[in-house]
């Protein structure tokens, strides 16, 4: 019939893969001829019903989390079984303890550096840019500032409060400052990208006592953290914690 | 010192966790197993860091992490085996298209449910399955689609106009056995 030549066509014209001039063609065409019309209706409809069952399959919530943690985690400096031997490295380096006496060094300058952002920041007539006790106001802030994203604990029937947030920068790498108030006393978390920092903060979770400050500092799925101030030791933990229960 | 990997490690995650779903859903339509997809979801990803260097900045990325799931798949067992069943059409590339008597198939796909269409478009020969998601689910262009597949574009539009034939006639096969004079269909 003589519509077959258009027919022959019909697909790549459905597809949106004809050139422009054939595509307006074609629109004239289908327009006035009820088989070339019904026929690409049919076509609409098997594409749409191949779309919608070809999403068939999501990954799991476990098998999403795991890829995450390995794709954030790249270390910087080893090279291409890195993903293999992390586990094998960490293992090492808890048993081979004394190593960690040279890393010891470079934590300190950088919770030295965690410090100084904490005094800085509230030595400032505006410590934050979003003023805010409402998580949901402050999370959303960060988006597109910061290259990566975090949830924020529930605070109800806690005694912390938000104060807000702002940007900042570790050893030029970008990150989240959130201040936290208990008692009087400020309380700063601080969100890095764990790739991003110069390595040597260990992987486990670690409270130390940095002059008058208290800091804790861990490693989760792929951030770092740091919870400082002068409260005590044990509003810290309780805050860090509060942190490690909200990242699932 | 180390910026500079960091950042290019940093751009990987940026650019390539986006496509996760969709290289996982494309990988379970390859391997029919949840299993075999998560690993070679993640041998994909592997490879692809492992490579991140020599992708150029600018050109296709999606394209680029489709075409090493595919060809790990291809090169896998499963993957193998999936490709030697396959009588790989004796015109390829010859841009034959398929032209058929228009018969309402409007009619017949409201009755073909999602399964069945899932069915049919899992029996498919992957070669044919894997135009047809990566056009119709994926929505690459021909030009994306040919990238991906290391074919020409005339080969990719041969084979989505098989791919899209084979289904007509799988899911019309299924719809019609109701009550016609046909004993058995094979198939589910």
């Amino acid at each position: 019939m003589a519509c077959e030549s258009w027919q022959a066509q019909l697909d790549t014209y459905l597809d949106n893969e004809l050139p422009s001039e054939e595509m307006k063609q074609f629109d004239a065409h289908v327009r006035n001829c009820a088989s070339c019309a019904a026929e690409a209706l049919a076509r609409v409809q098997m594409k749409r019903s191949v779309r919608a069952a070809g999403q068939a399959f999501a990954p799991s919530a476990e098998f999403r989390a795991r890829m995450q943690k390995r794709v954030a985690q790249q270390p910087r400096r080893t090279g291409r079984f890195a993903w293999i031997l992390a586990p094998v490295a960490v293992a090492l380096l808890a048993v081979v303890g004394t190593t960690v006496w040279e890393r010891q060094r470079g934590a300190e300058q950088i919770y030295g550096e965690v410090a100084d952002l904490h005094v800085a920041t509230l030595a400032s007539p505006t410590p934050v840019d979003v003023v805010s006790t409402d998580r949901h106001t402050v999370k959303p802030w960060f988006q597109g500032k910061i290259p990566f994203a975090f949830d924020l604990p529930e605070l109800q029937n806690t005694e912390f409060s938000l104060l807000g947030g702002r940007m900042t920068y570790l050893e030029q790498v970008p990150g989240a400052h959130l201040i936290y108030q208990v008692r009087k006393h400020e309380i700063s978390v601080f969100i890095f990208r764990e790739a991003s920092l110069p390595g040597h903060l260990g992987t486990g979770s670690r409270a130390t006592k940095e002059t008058s400050f208290s800091l804790e500092s861990w490693s989760q799925g792929g951030l770092r953290y740091f919870v400082m101030g002068d409260a005590s030791p044990a509003d810290i933990e309780n805050l860090a914690s509060l942190f490690k229960g909200s990242q699932s | 010192m180390s910026g500079l990997a960091s950042t290019s490690a940093q751009l990987f995650e940026e650019l390539a966790m986006p496509l996760f779903d969709s290289l996982y859903n494309f990988a379970h339509w390859l391997t029919q197993n949840r299993d075999e997809a998560e690993d070679l979801v993640q041998e994909t990803y592997a490879k692809a860091l492992r490579g991140f260097s020599s992708f150029q900045v600018g050109t296709n990325f999606r394209a680029w992490m489709f075409r090493i799931l595919r060809n790990t798949f291809l090169t896998s067992r499963t993957g193998l085996r999936a490709t030697m069943t396959v009588q790989l059409d004796t015109d390829e590339g010859a841009t034959e298209v398929a032209v058929e008597a228009a018969t309402p198939e409007t009619i017949l796909l409201e009755r073909a449910t999602q399964e069945a269409v899932q069915s049919a478009i899992a029996e498919l020969p992957v070669h044919f399955r894997e135009v047809l998601l990566l056009c119709e689910v994926e929505e690459m262009s021909y030009q994306e689609i040919a990238e991906t597949v290391a074919v020409p574009i005339g080969t990719v539009m041969s084979r989505l106009s098989r791919a899209r034939k084979l289904l007509r006639e799988r899911l019309r096969a299924q719809t019609q056995t109701v009550p016609s004079q046909k004993g058995m269909t094979h198939g589910v």
